[in-house]
């Protein structure tokens, strides 16, 4: 019974939030509201990862493994019901949610101080939103999610965000909400194709995920279907071509926004990926998996390059998150066990540092009004402990060893190997491309001469703990990963028996 | 024929309509009450809601040749008295400031709505246009009803010429077919076709001038050339009903013709239709993303969603039947709860709408509420779920899937991205800082009022239709022809 609950603590803090605004404005309650419904939900989170038994079960059936469900009939007519289910995968995504949510709302403490009750409603919505995607397993109601959260993060980047070079927060608001609209239509479509197809063959519709995986699709339709899931998710990856909204939401929307963006709706796109598009359609997923591959390819150099061209450090972190979910994509065309569980990894470990990374831009932002880097530089002796941090987190994301983001990177160039040697000979050379980005970022922000011999006002003690939470969570994570892999093992597993049923392929 | 108890009870939403419109005629001739006549013409409109129950002991049953009351006229009925209801609310509200005869206002709706309920009931080519007439004329002196200021006159007489034309064209095609079938009823015309006997082509020339001129009606591309600047200049209430009342009535009709007229079964009738629901999605929306104007604005958004609905058209299958129910039915909360914002916003009337988009601005900080129902609204009007238009837009998409309408599935995708872009400028309008002070305001008692009591509930109906559909379903799915 705890999978309701959840899903609806974001919710209702989100409205306590408002209706908190609406009474009494311009006090901090609503801020406090929205904390504690965050650690709520990450107390929840933790609970079920103690408590539950995610250990591998050797016998993969044909009945998915859930760790605990609930069902509620919904849409009758169309078999749709209210079903929620939780194992490995979305456990893991739900506790990162939940730590990267607390991150939001204390990061925007100080930068949000206008309609703070109606910020932490969208806060809380998108927050709920990712939570909903992440246990849905009825395919309507994944749907009914992955839209839904589109809308409080549009309000958060149109309404809070920043200008930056004269474009308006606005238009990077709509640009993100058309982008993913339009590309989940047509996965609603290929659902309802699905559905369809299920229908004709056995009399019955459902929408449910268990149900529908075992529906045999071959031919044309098969691959038409399947694009419409991949298309879906590629622009929220984004995989290259489909990447145009990114940068420009990254650099506009407010800090927290950012932190959730990068954090965790980029991961909703990876889920939905490893949930659905690969279990649904094993045998179409593995013919398109060179040319999946090959975009992971074209998104590691193409994002590596764009960074380095940009002047702007939120763009610049943005575009390198291009590059990350590049190696993310070939993880999970790839198919082995050892790459996926690489992927689990590198979203987590990418997760925590990109959400450093946006926090101290949002840090600098707060202390110097611009977020150009030709106006930065030598702010490594004015800052006090900003620019160590700013390092770590640097080292972090170009995949030093000892961080969890090298962890995840060896993991899937490693496991991806067997599968498809020259892929990853040439993604290990992207990695190069990473170092010189995120080099080029340190070297201009913080080296070089100083512009003034003042000093900037130092880190507080908020401030200070969040950026330490963050950097210890990454390092952990690069010390210890079985934690996060103990977790998704079973999960993994199960990817890969489905990926892999076809014996053509060398899995 | 022999009347019996039974084809009274069937017929009691008209009687009782009539009787009001009569009713409310007197009330004028014999002395001028604003309220009074508002009131009564609300009790008339709820108490035919009260006898649809009635009747639905009684259904399906022919009444004189030309009327047929079945369960799928009675949905159809309930909505659009539900629609005039809300209409009569909004006018009270908007008419109290205006500065010449208020009352007649009413027995115009009156009448309009008695002319919906006859089309939805009707299927006999008679009964018709009887219907279409009853229900268009009245709302010409509807839209012209502030004919002091010239926009509010131009959209009546636009709307006059127009709709004469489309009816000199569906006299034309109901000639035609008469000439060529020798009946007036549905279930007769083009039964030779497939005998083989009949023409085919004055057949579906026809059949097509018909279509047309309810495309005119509907708005369709490439018909829609009056839409824009009837919806601007009409009085917002008569928006309101126009954009709800007439479009339920007429694609209520259509739909009826279409699933039981044999002579619409042939193939190239419905390629046209095809073309003209791709065209109208894309023309709409096109059309209404240059708009300030959110009357103008919401007029373009009509036409696409009226290209939307009408893939069920094309599919005309049991799918369709529910798909049209359910689209209407979301499609009429939304439409009647944006224009009661619209109208509560330029309440009372002060000479002309508040209706361009810069008096919006800011509206959040200033009236949250009101704000909020306007957001709830655009996001159904887009088509995001938990609200009602997801449910709407995710059945015509499961029709289009299922009858294999892939180009018109494409249309709804490509049509929905773009109004997404003018949708979503309305709704962060709301929330932007103001930048002068508004001259413009809802007053703040609105959510006292009956007004903004009706348009709070029909927010709240949007949502939990959007999140929990099922009674709906059940409804429409019982709404059954014949």
């Amino acid at each position: 019974m705890m999978l309701p609950w959840l899903l609806l603590i974001p919710f209702i803090g989100g409205l306590l939030c408002w209706q908190f605004e609406l009474i009494r404005p311009n006090t901090a309650m609503p801020r406090w509201i929205a904390l504690i419904s965050m650690v709520l939900l990450l107390v929840m989170a933790l609970v079920l990862w103690v408590s539950g038994d995610y250990s591998l079960s050797q016998v993969v059936g044909n009945t998915p493994e859930w760790q605990s469900q609930f069902q509620l009939p919904w849409i009758s007519a169309f078999g749709i019901t209210f079903h929620l289910a939780l194992d490995g995968l979305s456990l893991i995504m739900v506790t990162l949610t939940g730590i990267l949510g607390i991150m939001a709302v204390v990061c925007s403490w100080k930068e949000i101080d206008r309609r703070i009750g109606f910020f932490h409603l969208n806060l809380m919505w998108v927050i709920g939103g990712v939570v909903g995607v992440f246990l849905a397993i009825d395919l309507f109601l994944f749907f009914f999610f992955w839209e839904m959260m589109l809308v409080p993060m549009y309000f958060l980047i149109a309404l809070w965000g920043h200008e930056s070079e004269g474009k308006s927060p606005v238009s990077a608001a709509i640009k993100f909400f058309i982008y993913t609209q339009a590309s989940g239509l047509l996965m609603l479509v290929s659902i309802l194709g699905l559905v369809f197809m299920h229908y004709t063959q056995t009399g019955v519709f459902s929408f449910d995920y268990g149900i529908l995986r075992e529906t045999p699709i071959t031919g044309v339709m098969s691959w038409v279907l399947m694009l419409g899931f991949f298309i879906a998710f590629a622009v929220k990856l984004p995989v290259v071509p489909l990447h145009g909204w990114l940068p420009d939401a990254h650099a506009q929307a407010p800090t927290a926004g950012s932190v959730d963006l990068a954090g965790i709706l980029l991961k909703t796109a990876a889920y939905g990926l490893l949930r659905f598009a690969l279990p649904l359609f094993p045998e179409t997923s593995q013919a398109f998996a060179p040319i999946a591959m090959t975009l992971g390819l074209v998104g590691i150099f193409y994002g590596g390059v764009l960074a380095f061209a940009q002047t702007d450090i939120k763009r610049l972190i943005a575009c390198s998150s291009i590059s990350h979910m590049g190696f993310v994509l070939i993880g999970i065309y790839s198919g082995t066990l050892l790459a996926l569980q690489g992927v689990i990894l590198q979203m987590v470990a990418h997760a925590f540092s990109a959400a450093g990374l946006f926090m101290i831009s949002g840090q600098l932002y707060e202390r110097l009004h611009t977020r150009d880097m030709r106006q930065m530089g030598g702010l490594f002796g004015r800052l006090g402990a900003l620019p160590g941090f700013a390092l770590a987190f640097v080292m972090a994301s170009l995949g030093m060893p000892g961080t969890g983001n090298f962890i995840g990177e060896f993991l899937i160039l490693f496991g991806a190997f067997d599968v498809a040697p020259w892929v990853v000979v040439i993604a290990s050379a992207g990695l190069v491309l990473s170092a010189i980005y995120s080099l080029i970022l340190m070297h201009r922000v913080y080296w070089g001469p100083p512009r003034e011999k003042s000093t900037i006002a130092r880190l507080d003690g908020r401030e200070y703990a969040m950026l330490l939470g963050t950097l210890v969570l990454t390092i952990a994570l690069g010390l210890y990963p079985q934690v996060v892999l103990d977790i998704s093992q079973g999960a993994m597993h199960e990817v890969r028996h489905w990926f892999a049923v076809s014996p053509s392929f060398a899995g | 024929m022999n009347l019996t108890l039974s084809h009274l009870i069937a017929l009691l939403p008209l009687l009782i309509v009539c009787a009001t419109v009569i009713i409310v005629m007197l009330g004028i001739a014999w002395r001028r009450h604003h309220v009074a006549t508002a009131s009564l013409t609300t009790i008339g409109l709820n108490a035919a809601l009260v006898s649809l129950l009635a009747v639905l002991t009684v259904t399906p049953i022919r009444v004189t040749p030309v009327l047929l009351i079945d369960n799928y006229a009675v949905l159809y009925m309930a909505l659009i008295l539900i629609a005039g209801l809300a209409s009569t609310t909004l006018a009270h509200a908007y008419l109290e400031g205006f500065d010449d005869q208020k009352e007649e206002f009413y027995m115009l709706l009156g009448c309009s709505v008695l002319g919906g309920l006859t089309m939805v009931a009707s299927d006999h080519l008679l009964s018709l246009f009887f219907g279409l007439e009853l229900l268009s004329v009245p709302l010409y002196g509807m839209a012209a009803y502030a004919y002091r200021t010239r926009l509010s006159l131009e959209s009546g007489i636009k709307y006059m010429v127009l709709s004469a034309a489309a009816s000199a064209f569906l006299l034309f095609g109901m000639a035609l077919l008469y000439a060529e079938s020798g009946s007036l009823a549905f279930a007769d015309l083009g039964a030779r076709l497939t005998e083989g006997g009949g023409h085919a082509s004055w057949l579906l020339m026809g059949i097509g001038m018909m279509v047309i001129a309810m495309a005119f009606k509907l708005s369709l591309v490439p018909f829609h050339l009056w839409t824009a600047d009837v919806y601007e200049g009409a009085p917002a209430p008569v928006t309101a009903f126009l954009a709800t009342v007439s479009k339920i009535a007429v694609f209520a009709l259509l739909m009826r013709l279409f699933l039981s007229a044999p002579v619409t079964d042939m193939a190239s009738l419905h390629t046209i239709v095809a073309i003209i629901a791709f065209l109208s999605m894309l023309v709409g929306n096109l059309m209404a993303l240059r708009q300030d104007n959110i009357k103008r604005l919401m007029g373009y958004s009509s036409i696409g969603h009226l290209g939307y609905l009408l893939t069920v058209v094309v599919a005309s299958d049991d799918l369709a039947l529910l798909t049209t129910g359910i689209y209407l039915i979301t499609y009429v909360a939304t439409t009647l709860a944006t224009f009661g914002v619209i109208a509560l916003v330029s309440s009372p009337w002060q000479g002309s709408d508040v209706s361009s988009l810069k008096f919006y601005r800011g509206l959040f900080w200033r009236r949250p509420y009101l704000a909020a129902v306007m957001t709830v609204m655009m996001l159904s009007l887009a088509g995001i779920p938990m609200t009602a238009g997801f449910i709407g837009k995710f059945y015509v998409l499961a029709t289009g899937v299922e009858a294999g309408l892939w180009w018109l599935v494409a249309g709804v995708i490509i049509g929905s991205a773009i109004s997404l872009y003018y949708y979503l400028r309305v709704m962060v309008m709301l929330y932007l800082h103001p930048i002068e002070e508004q001259q413009y305001d809802a007053s703040s008692d609105w959510g006292q009022r009956a007004g903004g009591i009706m348009v709070i509930l029909l927010a709240l109906a949007v949502l939990i239709l959007g999140v929990y559909p099922q009674p709906m379903i059940v409804l429409v799915s019982g709404a059954t022809l014949g």
